[in-house]
């Protein structure tokens, strides 16, 4: 049996913090509050959470930058506490917005001094560099400054960086945070490419962007305040969403008649929208809209509209956490 | 074992030390303005004190003295700002935490970063030296050429291993490594004896300053350069011994203040982590 690429056990972890006017009792602040993950091998796994619930502690944590508080985490079946080296060994990390390495080196070498920090050759260093910045469109620019990389150029090199010793885990924290969408979705296409090309290996990301964690992850976190607060598959978490999925139908006024009777119809809201009726429908199965069109147009009432509504992470966001994503960024950050 | 497998142990080191080398070696040949700021500038003060010794009528070697407390300079401020500062920088960067999680390890990287910087101040020192003396006509008489690069090689392992002691310190001290390598330029270059005999300081001045070691090394060298001449501050042999046990300390101690450093950057949060 293969030991899960990460485990948690109740993990904590707190900030020591100074005395001060926003805590005048110098309380810790707790970044984890009793994470508990299993992510098996070969899994890409999304953390979801505004600024400030612990996405990068978690991650800091497991590739040995901070000690737990308590509990425990392993990584590969590896102690984050006692088997530090063996874990470095075996993974990579790749943050959003980083600035690593230095602006005097170009591209090439750049990535060919970080390879020396894992021990590779040079020559095939230097093959497997030409490599991946080929594939993630940068090869063009390998002989330029990285002082002169773009913020979209730049996060092509690190993730290519943090490809380089070709990790078992791969820990990417927001690695498309504040790239515009063209050089985002680049990102994407080849993390989702990278986990096809190497069965076996695993990938957690952190992100506060839905559509990246739908698009990318198998299963999903949402963390909040340190905690998680839900974890499943993007689809079966949307399931979770109250109302799940249904139908809006516009159509003109039903005059008495009923759609709530209907075979499959579980409920149907209605609502009246500038002389026609909005209809909020919720069927057993999507099949059932069909003996409601029919109905309607046996009674010679127009329709104007029909739309599927499927619920979104936002939307079981909101309901977890009682926020919208976005709103809970601002309340981190706010005065 | 194929050709692309990662290296471990000492190959690994090797490697990790060449990396992390090359930016500074690169780096040197790449940005010429070192040629300016790094030799014309310094050699600028040094000519300074030249003249000043000049007017006051002092023998000649005090010229000589003068074009090699010019060329240490290049080492002490390499050693601060490009040894102690350099994790303030790269934590800045991002750089410190990459540093902390790659398998070569944090001593790896500080050899390198040593090495490179090594290799771009002695180029500066030679510059320096070789202009000087032109300028002045300053001659020298090595006795001892072995005796000499032992005095200079030691004195360089005990000097970065200072750099490499300040650079976890410095980290641990707070948050404003340029005000910290400041603060060690100008007493540095007083208590060394940089532009004088450091016998002038007194015995236990001279000792407090032969902390650093490039207060004996300069003096070491001096006598080996001037022989006969220059009034040493202690015997050759002793000041070569200090030296070594110095090297040795700072090692250790470096050693222990980087596993300090690290602990506490995993148990606290705030050294490697950019808030």
């Amino acid at each position: 049996m293969t030991v899960p690429a990460i485990e948690t056990k109740e993990l904590v972890r707190e900030y020591r913090m100074k005395r001060s006017p926003q805590n005048p009792s110098g309380a810790p602040v707790v970044a984890l509050d009793g994470v508990t993950l299993d992510v098996p091998q070969g899994e890409m796994f999304g953390l979801l959470g505004p600024n400030g619930a612990g996405k990068t502690t978690l991650i800091k944590v497991l590739v040995t930058l901070l000690l737990p508080t308590a509990g425990a985490a392993r990584v590969l079946g590896l102690d984050v506490v006692g088997q530090v080296q063996q874990i470095r060994e075996r993974i990579s990390m790749v943050s959003g917005g980083e600035h690593s390495g230095y602006g005097i080196l170009t591209v090439r070498e750049q990535l060919w001094m970080f390879s020396q920090f894992y021990g590779l050759p040079s020559k095939p260093a230097l093959a497997r560099i030409d490599e991946l910045l080929k594939v993630v469109g940068l090869y063009e620019e390998r002989n330029r400054r990285t002082s002169a990389l773009s913020t979209g150029m730049r996060q092509k090199m690190n993730l290519v960086r943090g490809l380089l010793s070709d990790p078992e885990v791969l820990f990417l924290d927001e690695p498309t945070v504040g790239l515009d969408v063209t050089a985002a979705r680049d990102i994407r296409a080849y993390i989702k490419e990278w986990i096809r090309m190497k069965p076996g290996r695993t990938i957690l990301l952190t992100t506060h962007y839905m559509h990246e964690a739908e698009e990318l992850c198998d299963r999903v976190a949402i963390i909040h305040k340190g905690r998680i607060i839900a974890g499943d598959a993007p689809a079966a978490l949307k399931l979770r969403a109250t109302g799940g999925t249904y139908f809006l139908l516009t159509t003109e006024t039903l005059d008495g008649i009923s759609l709530a009777g209907l075979p499959g119809v579980q409920r149907a809201d209605t609502r009246a929208l500038d002389g026609r009726m909005e209809l909020r429908l919720h069927l057993a199965e999507d099949g059932a809209i069909a003996g409601v069109v029919k109905v309607l147009a046996d009674s010679n009432r127009r329709i104007f509209s029909l739309q599927k509504i499927e619920p979104t992470l936002e939307e079981v966001f909101v309901q977890l956490v009682g926020q919208r994503l976005e709103e809970a960024d601002e309340r981190k950050a706010g005065p | 074992m194929n050709d692309a497998t990662p290296a471990r142990g000492m190959l690994r080191l090797l490697r990790a030390i060449l990396g992390r080398s090359y930016p500074r070696i690169i780096g040197a040949n790449r940005d010429k303005s070192w040629l300016f700021y790094d030799t014309v500038l310094p050699l600028l003060g040094t000519i300074a004190f030249v003249y000043v010794y000049k007017a006051l009528g002092a023998p000649e070697r005090f010229v000589g003295y003068v074009i090699m407390g010019g060329a240490t300079v290049a080492f002490w401020m390499n050693v601060m700002w490009s040894m102690a500062a350099q994790f303030y920088w790269d934590k800045q960067g991002g750089n410190l935490e990459l540093y902390m999680v790659v398998p070569c390890g944090i001593p790896a990287i500080l050899l390198g970063m040593s090495f490179g910087g090594f290799v771009g101040t002695v180029i500066r020192a030679i510059a320096i030296v070789a202009i000087g003396s032109l300028l002045f006509d300053v001659h020298y008489t090595v006795s001892q050429w072995p005796v000499f690069l032992l005095v200079f090689g030691v004195a360089i392992v005990g000097l970065y291993g200072l750099g490499v002691t300040f650079a976890s310190l410095f980290l641990l001290w707070g948050r404003e490594a340029w005000h910290m390598a400041n603060l060690f330029m100008e007493p540095v270059f007083f208590l060394s004896g940089f532009y004088f005999p450091v016998r002038a300081l007194g015995f236990w001045a001279g000792m407090g300053a032969s902390l650093i070691p490039l207060t004996l090394a300069l003096d070491a060298m001096r006598q080996l350069l001037f022989p006969g001449t220059h009034p040493p501050f202690l015997p050759l042999g002793t000041e070569l011994g200090i030296l070594g046990a110095l090297a040795i300390s700072f090692i250790v101690l470096a050693r222990f203040l980087l596993r300090k450093m690290e602990y506490l950057a995993r148990r606290e949060g705030r050294l490697s982590l950019r808030f």
